[in-house]
Parts: C-alpha cells; sequence; structure tokens
C-alpha cells in the first residue's frame, strides 16, 4: 500500500469535494502565488515521505540483522554442544541451556514450581486470585495492571501451573468456529505493549463467550510489560478455554528471551521467584498451541509456510519437545546425519545479510527420513482428540481427576525409549514459526532473519488448496498501517503493537472476522501525544531514533569502515568522493540501506563534493572513553557484540543474580572470540575485566556493564541542554551526562 | 578530459535515482507503483506542479499502463530531468513573496480560512487531507492564524 494517499491530479475531481467557483474569481497574480505554494509544500510533503521510509527500512534491516545475530549464536552453541567433548569448559558454561527434556515425573515438576509455601504477605496492595479463576478475576487482573499493580510471585506462580495443565490437553491446532454468528478477533503481535492490549480491549471488549480472541505470539520481549500480558492472556485463557486461543510465536523461546528483554524484566520484577517462573514459562512455551483454524477455512498462525508445510503433519507433531523452536530435539540415530545437512545448508546461504529474494531455488536436499512413529505417540493423539470433544461438549470445568487419568506423562516416555525425532518434523514447525511472504514465487531460506523460509503467491495457493483453505493470517513482521495484505489478498499480515520501533512509528491494528469470513480492520495507535504530531514531527520523532541505532552501528564497525575508506583512498587524502562512501558503508555494513538517500542526515560537511572521512567520524559526535583502551579493537568488538555478549552473559549468570565472577567473564570472552573465530589475548581481557569491576569486589555487574554500551550522542545532549520540550525523554539523558566507556581510575556511572 | 568528467557525474545522477527508485521498489524488481513518481521525483530535489508531473508520467508510462512504472524507463527521463536542471527549487525569498501577494492586507499572517480557501479552490487546489496536514504544521493553534514568514524558514531550516 503507496505511503501516500492518492492526490487527486485533475482539478475536476476538487470540485466535487469542494463546491465553489473557479479561480476565475481571484487574480492572475494570487493564482501564480497559490500554485507556487501548493508546488513548494508538496515537494516539502514528498521529501518527508521519503525520509520515513528510510527510516523504516534501517529499523527493519537491524531488526533482521539482530535476529539473524542471535540465530547465529545459537547455532554457535548448538555445534559447541554437538562437537565438544563433554568435559571442556565450555560447553559446561552453556549445556544447562539445552537440558530440556529433563527426565521428570509431573510430580517431581509440581514439587519444583509448588506455590504453596509462598506467603503473600498483609501489605501486599495488589490483585488477589482465587482458583479456579472467575471472569471477575481476570477483569480485576486487567484493571490491577491499568494502574500499574503488579502480581505476587505466588499467584504468578499458581496462574501458570494451572495455565501449563490446560495447554497440555490442547491440539497443535485449534479449531475454531464462527457458529452463532459470533465474530473472532484475531491480535497480532503485542511485544510487551501493554497499553495497546488495554487499547484492543477498550475498543473491542475483554474476552468473553460472546467475543472470542485469538491471540497469535510474540506477546513478550522489547516492550516493558510482557509478563503483565502473558498473564492477561492465560487468565482469560482459563476462564474461557472455549473463546481464546493462543498461537505461539518466534519470542515464545527462552534463548530468545535472553536477548531481547523478557529474562530481563522477569528477574527484575521478581527477584526471589524470577528463575522458577521462566523455568515454568519455558513449558508453557512448549505446549502453546502453534495454529488456530477458523470454520476449516482461515489458518491462522504466526510466521508462515513454506513448499513442504503440511497440516497433517503439524496435526500430529509432539510439539512440546521444542522447547525452543531453534534447536531440533536431541537426534540419537542415524537421522542425526539429516539433521547436519540441514543446519550446513542454511549456513551456506546464510553469509549474506542483505535482504535478497533471489530467484534461486535453494533445497536443503534432505532425504525425507524414515518415520518412526512411536505407538505412544498414535495413542496420545486419539487422547488429544478424545479430550477436546469432552471439552467441547462439557465446558470449560473439566475436573483435575479427569486431566490426571487421560493424559500421558507431560515428561518424554521412559528413559530408555530412543525416540527418534523428525528432522521433518522440525522444519514443519521453524517455518510456521519464522517465514516471511516474498512478492515472486518460490520458496528460498530465509536468510535475513536465519530461521524459516521466503515464500511466494504460488506456495500459497498450493498450500492453501490442499487444505481447503481461504485466507491465511499470520503476524511476525511490522506494518506501517498495522496490517498489509499481499499474494492476491490470501495472504493477511497482523500487527498489533503501535510505536513499535518508535513513538509515531506504526500504527496497530487488529480483525474481526464474522461468519462470512471477510476479515474488518480496525487501527489504532496507542498514546495520546502521537495524535498531536504533525506529520513532520512524527518523522523526525522516529528518524532521530533511527539515526541514532544507525550511528551506534556505524561506530561499532569504525575500523572496518576506516580500511573500506581507504582503499578508495589509495594516496591518502584522507578523502573520498561521496558516492564511494556509499559504496564502502554497505560493504562494510550490508543493511541494505539507501545510503545516497540517507547521506544528508548522516554527513554535515563536505569539501567539494568530498568527505573526511576521520573528521567525520569525530563529527558523529559519539562520545569516546578516556581510557587506553579507547581507540583498540578490543573496545569495537566489545561494543560492536554487546547483544551477544548480554546473552551469553544471562545463561552463565544461573543465579540470576546479575554478577558475574572474573573467571566466568574470562570464559564468556572465549566463548564469543570462538564464535566470532577472532583472536583476543587473555591478558587484554583482564585489563578489561579489572577496569569493569568498579566497586573491585572480584565480580561484574551485568546491568552496569551493558549500561556502558548506551552511548551518548553529543549532539542530542547539546541540543538538549538548550531546548527541553518536543525532544523526547529517551534522547534526553541529562541524567549521565559525562557518560563515558569504561572509565579507568574514576568510578563510574551515575 | 571533460567528457570523463561528465561522464563521472552521470554516473553518480544514475546512482542516486537508482537509490531512490529502490526504496520504493517493494518487490525488488526494478519496478515501482505509479502513484509514487511524484514522491521520488521531489524527493530527488525537484519541484514540478502536478501538471508537470502528469506529463511526466505519461512519458514514461507503459503502452498499456500496468499501474508500475519501470526503471528502465525511467532512469532516462529522470536523469535528462536533473541535467538540465528542470524544476528547480524555489528560493526562499520567491516563496514568501508568494504569501505576501495573498495576503492582501499586509497583515503579516494569514487566517486559517483565508489559507484554505486559496490553498483549495486556486492554482493546483489541495485535497482536504493536504490541507489539514499543511494547516497542523502552520498554523498558531492559539491564534488560528498562520504567520507564514515563521512557517516558511521553519520548514526550509529543516531541509538540507
Amino acid at each position: 500500500m503507496p505511503g501516500i494517499v492518492v492526490r487527486a491530479q485533475f482539478s475536476e475531481l476538487q470540485s466535487v469535494f469542494f463546491p465553489c467557483q473557479h479561480s476565475a474569481s481571484f487574480s492572475v497574480p494570487a493564482m501564480r502565488a497559490a500554485l507556487l505554494i501548493q508546488r513548494w509544500y508538496r515537494q516539502y510533503v514528498a521529501r518527508l515521505e521519503m525520509r520515513r521510509r528510510c527510516t523504516w527500512n534501517i529499523f527493519q534491516s537491524m531488526e533482521y540483522a539482530g535476529e539473524q545475530n542471535q540465530i547465529k549464536l545459537y547455532k554457535f552453541f548448538s555445534y559447541l554442544m554437538d562437537h565438544f567433548t563433554p568435559a571442556s569448559s565450555e560447553r559446561n558454561l552453556i549445556a544447562h541451556i539445552f537440558r530440556e527434556n529433563e527426565v521428570c515425573r509431573d510430580a517431581e515438576w509440581e514439587r519444583y514450581f509448588n506455590y504453596k509455601n509462598i506467603e503473600v504477605p498483609e501489605f501486599y496492595s495488589g490483585p488477589h486470585l482465587n482458583f479456579p479463576l472467575t471472569a471477575t478475576n481476570a477483569t480485576e487482573l486487567v484493571e490491577a495492571f491499568r494502574t500499574k499493580q503488579q502480581l505476587h510471585s505466588r499467584y504468578v506462580l499458581q496462574l501458570l501451573v494451572e495455565t501449563w495443565k490446560l495447554l497440555r490437553i490442547l491440539p497443535n491446532i485449534n479449531h475454531v468456529s464462527t457458529c452463532h454468528s459470533k465474530e473472532i478477533t484475531i491480535c497480532g503481535d503485542l511485544h510487551g505493549h501493554l497499553e495497546d492490549l488495554l487499547l484492543v480491549f477498550y475498543k473491542n471488549g475483554l474476552p468473553s463467550m460472546e467475543t472470542p480472541y485469538v491471540f497469535n505470539g510474540d506477546f513478550v520481549d522489547r516492550g516493558k510489560n510482557s509478563m503483565e500480558i502473558l498473564l492477561i492472556l492465560f487468565a482469560f485463557l482459563l476462564v474461557y478455554p472455549n473463546d481464546v486461543h493462543l498461537n505461539r510465536g518466534n519470542h515464545e523461546d527462552h534463548i530468545v528471551n535472553l536477548r531481547y528483554g523478557f529474562t530481563k524484566e522477569v528477574l527484575g520484577k521478581y527477584r526471589v521467584h524470577g528463575k522458577k517462573i521462566l523455568k515454568l514459562l519455558q513449558k508453557i512455551y512448549s505446549w502453546l498451541p502453534l495454529a488456530s483454524v477458523i470454520d476449516q477455512k482461515v489458518l491462522i498462525l504466526h510466521g508462515g509456510i513454506s513448499d513442504t508445510t503440511d497440516l497433517d503433519i503439524i496435526a500430529k507433531v509432539d510439539r512440546h519437545r521444542y522447547v525452543s523452536t531453534l534447536r531440533p530435539p536431541k537426534q540419537r540415530k542415524s537421522s542425526a546425519k539429516n539433521k547436519q545437512s540441514d543446519q550446513d545448508s542454511w549456513d551456506e546461504d546464510n553469509m549474506t545479510r542483505r535482504r535478497v529474494r533471489s530467484m534461486t531455488y535453494s533445497s536443503p536436499g534432505v532425504s525425507r527420513p524414515e518415520v518412526q512413529r512411536h505407538s505412544l505417540q498414535t495413542l496420545s493423539s486419539q487422547v488429544e482428540e478424545e479430550l477436546r470433544e469432552r471439552r467441547r461438549r462439557a465446558g470449560f470445568s473439566l475436573s483435575h481427576g479427569d486431566l490426571h487419568n487421560s493424559l500421558s506423562s507431560d515428561s518424554d516416555s521412559d528413559p530408555g525409549e530412543n525416540l527418534e525425532t523428525d528432522a521433518e518434523d522440525w522444519k514443519q514447525v521453524v517455518d510456521m514459526l519464522w517465514s516471511d511472504p516474498m512478492p515472486i514465487d518460490g520458496c528460498v531460506p530465509n536468510e535475513v532473519r536465519g530461521g524459516g523460509c521466503y515464500w511466494g503467491p504460488d506456495i500459497t495457493r498450493e498450500v492453501l488448496e490442499k487444505h481447503n483453505l481461504q485466507l491465511l493470517i499470520r503476524s511476525h513482521e511490522c506494518k506501517q498501517e498495522g496490517y498489509e495484505f499481499c499474494h492476491n489478498r490470501k495472504v493477511l499480515t497482523i500487527f498489533s503493537a503501535s510505536n513499535y520501533y518508535e513513538v509515531g512509528s506504526n500504527r496497530g491494528a487488529y480483525i474481526r472476522l464474522g461468519p462470512d469470513l471477510v476479515p474488518h480492520l480496525i487501527q489504532y495507535q496507542a498514546s495520546r501525544s502521537t495524535r498531536d504530531l504533525t506529520l513532520r514531527q512524527s518523522v523526525g520523532r522516529t528518524e532521530r531514533s533511527a539515526l541514532r541505532a544507525l550511528r551506534e552501528q556505524l561506530f561499532a564497525h569504525k575500523s572496518d569502515l576506516i580500511s573500506a575508506f581507504q582503499e578508495f583512498d589509495p594516496e591518502q587524502t584522507g578523502l573520498i568522493s561521496l558516492n564511494h562512501w556509499a559504496t564502502a558503508m554497505e560493504s562494510v555494513l550490508q543493511l541494505g540501506l539507501p545510503w545516497r538517500m540517507l547521506r544528508s542526515q548522516l554527513v554535515n560537511h563536505t569539501q567539494d563534493g568530498k568527505l573526511n572521512y576521520q573528521s567525520w567520524f569525530k563529527e558523529l559526535a559519539i562520545m569516546e572513553p578516556n581510557t587506553q583502551l579507547a581507540h583498540t579493537n578490543l573496545l569495537e568488538t566489545l561494543y560492536k557484540h554487546h547483544s551477544n555478549l548480554e546473552t551469553i552473559f544471562r545463561i552463565i549468570d544461573t543465579d540470576n543474580s546479575g554478577l558475574i565472577s572474573f573467571e566466568e567473564f574470562r570464559q564468556t570472552w572465549r566463548l564469543l572470540s570462538s564464535h566470532l573465530q577472532i583472536d583476543i589475548s587473555d591478558e587484554a581481557i583482564s585489563d578489561l575485566a579489572q577496569s569493569i569491576d568498579f566497586n573491585k569486589d572480584g565480580s561484574i555487574d551485568i546491568n552496569e556493564f551493558m549500561e556502558a554500551f548506551r552511548l551518548v550522542d553529543r549532539t542530542q545532549q547539546e541540543r538538549s541542554n538548550s531546548t527541553l520540550s518536543g525532544v523526547h525523554p529517551h534522547l534526553l539523558q541529562s541524567e549521565h551526562p559525562t557518560k563515558t566507556l569504561l572509565v579507568s581510575a574514576s568510578p563510574h556511572f551515575v | 578530459m571533460a567528457e570523463d568528467r561528465e561522464n563521472a557525474i552521470i554516473s553518480e545522477v544514475h546512482k542516486k535515482i537508482s537509490d531512490a527508485f529502490d526504496v520504493f521498489d517493494h518487490e525488488r524488481n526494478k519496478t515501482v507503483d505509479v502513484r509514487e513518481i511524484g514522491t521520488i521525483i521531489r524527493s530527488l530535489g525537484c519541484f514540478p506542479t502536478e501538471g508537470e508531473l502528469q506529463e511526466f508520467i505519461t512519458e514514461i508510462e507503459e503502452e498499456e499502463a500496468t499501474g508500475y512504472i519501470r526503471f528502465e524507463r525511467f532512469l532516462p527521463t529522470m536523469t535528462k530531468l536533473l541535467m538540465e536542471r528542470k524544476f528547480r527549487p524555489i528560493p526562499e525569498d520567491l516563496l514568501l513573496q508568494a504569501f505576501e501577494v495573498l495576503d492582501q492586507e499586509k497583515k503579516g499572517h494569514l487566517g486559517t480560512e483565508e489559507l484554505t480557501k486559496y490553498m483549495t479552490q486556486d492554482g493546483e487546489p489541495f485535497t482536504q487531507e493536504e490541507m489539514e496536514e499543511m494547516l497542523s504544521a502552520a498554523a498558531d493553534p492559539d491564534k488560528n492564524v498562520i504567520f507564514y514568514k515563521d512557517f516558511v524558514s521553519m520548514l526550509t531550516v529543516d531541509d538540507k
């Protein structure tokens, strides 16, 4: 959908809207003047639109580059797990995150998650929950979160345990019907944006038997109320299990959560029981259904499809074995070979970051392994069928006893049993959660994100036909208007987190679907202030934010960039042409951005059309630290990979104290450097560690360390010091006036 | 030598045009929706009227209008536009003069109704949306007037 509304280019059309006399009544000079002003103003708006598009591209390409990074890191860990001897210390550091299917009976798990011993103190003023939950409870919970209260960990655990029990009896695919002329509401990514969920509830009504909902994944990460969103969704799920449906998204994954903020949020809000809560959430994630189908005609899932998508296979997979969808369950037999070739072929294609929609069809070439369905599996799917029927007939009150009787244990059968995993199953799941549509026919690996596929309109046609469906609804990608159709309106992307990249960056939307199965879209934008912004202000704000993020990337790649510039400057004049500048930028950063369009925002001064690149870097006005480490590659590497660093930190910090020892810090570095295949001397690491240990107690505070990577933009600072209004508070950072990276002697950060 | 230099300039112009085009090339097949052509041309620094824009489009459209413009047709025509410096920018003082012409009483400002009348009824009239946008950016919210001098300098300072 073009960004600008169609401008009527013929004045005849105008008379329809503005019945009036024609310009005969105005003088010629006035007419000329008006024409001039119109011409000028339209040019101005067009330039704004261009800026908005470029800003959008910046955010998107950086977002996907980040995801790709994450997956690379994860693949590296998988590689470690599979190839290092058990005794290796690096492997030990991370082994625990892969301890997915520990052999533990349900009873043991229930003991571990026992919330009954947790006391709720007298002074607790937050909401109280009674189980079984009632609609009133759920409504009160919403109200409590709206007024910024926090639910006590006892209730959190209790709610999660109940949710876990319910999810276990749900099928892989929710079957929903619009009988009784019910309209179903479908929401896309929420990403911790509580205000958007509240806005949707306000406009559309709370979930109930008259107002059924489907939530299409990515409830958590990035926003700061992921926990509250989960609790609300789970509460309504428990109260109305036939009318609230949840689909799993790619962010419902504990490894992804380590990087994108949810883990941090939980540990921050629940210092004592956070770890338990996270562990329980891991199990819940794996039990979330993978898709929903409405009236057997409309398929809803988070990411998308691929040329191998088969709902019949999906209906039968053991979804709970995919604790993290990025890693297949441990393979024990020869099908391990298949898994390897899967990953290898992805790695080859994974080289470029550019958003390439290539025409070449590259198939992983995996021969289908023999599928050995365990008898327990067939039994459990029969049981699932049975339970679904019973639930439908009996309403929502299945007794605890029923659950235990009819359900096979959650744990993965006996330890002695060798369940063969199916590479095919895994691919089905990953494709559903990670894929994106593309405009051209075919199906290629999604190398931008690093997981799933890019699928074309021909695939949509095939898959919809195969299963007699008429529409595919998915989420996973942020859209400026909150939604977008593609593939001849057979695919609808719905995204419900407004202001996702920045305040004013995009709208959110949700779908209402009645028995006619025609989607009706409702858009919104949270935050009153965005509505009052002019186009210029909203573009400006989003742009500032994007440029800041982009400048940080520039800083992170400084030495690579300088080398690239120097290649265009063999005589070492210190100057390069702007054309060469653009070429060099793309070759180093590989973000696929229109550098010539962005140049005016990034480069202030040129000499005769040439750029002095050394002084340009200084002009970027990133504060440089004043230690000897300042100009070393080490610091730059550190900065470049700080997201990976943080992820690794959090994995290593098994007691979630936020503190890691020097030794652990060293181990982190060793891990990171072998992943990146760079060489860092032990001595350099030790120096670094010591300079970060501000209170000299032998351990490093993760949060403090990460704070160092919020670089201050000097020009922003100066601007903010003089004009306070109209600047986004996030940009002000006036409380850190002299923030520097890794100060040597003087203590640190305010 | 002069030819070399000219070739270098043309090559740079080509890259600029290509970059701008790519921003709107959603399908990555070197085509853009015809409705975005105006934005692309303007963002490259040109100030065409709507009429001139329409002429340009007619020139580069396919014989059977598909709703899309191909890059092969866009590039040469656009290059010519830029090299010939057609549709030059409007200098700030000329713009100011234009506002002063409309401000018959020489008040130094225009009422919102006044400006709306001119913009939506004269020249190449604005749509309602365009008018609303301009007012939200230009009008002093308390007094309901447009101090055009400030408006002009505010918007031109922003540009680079």
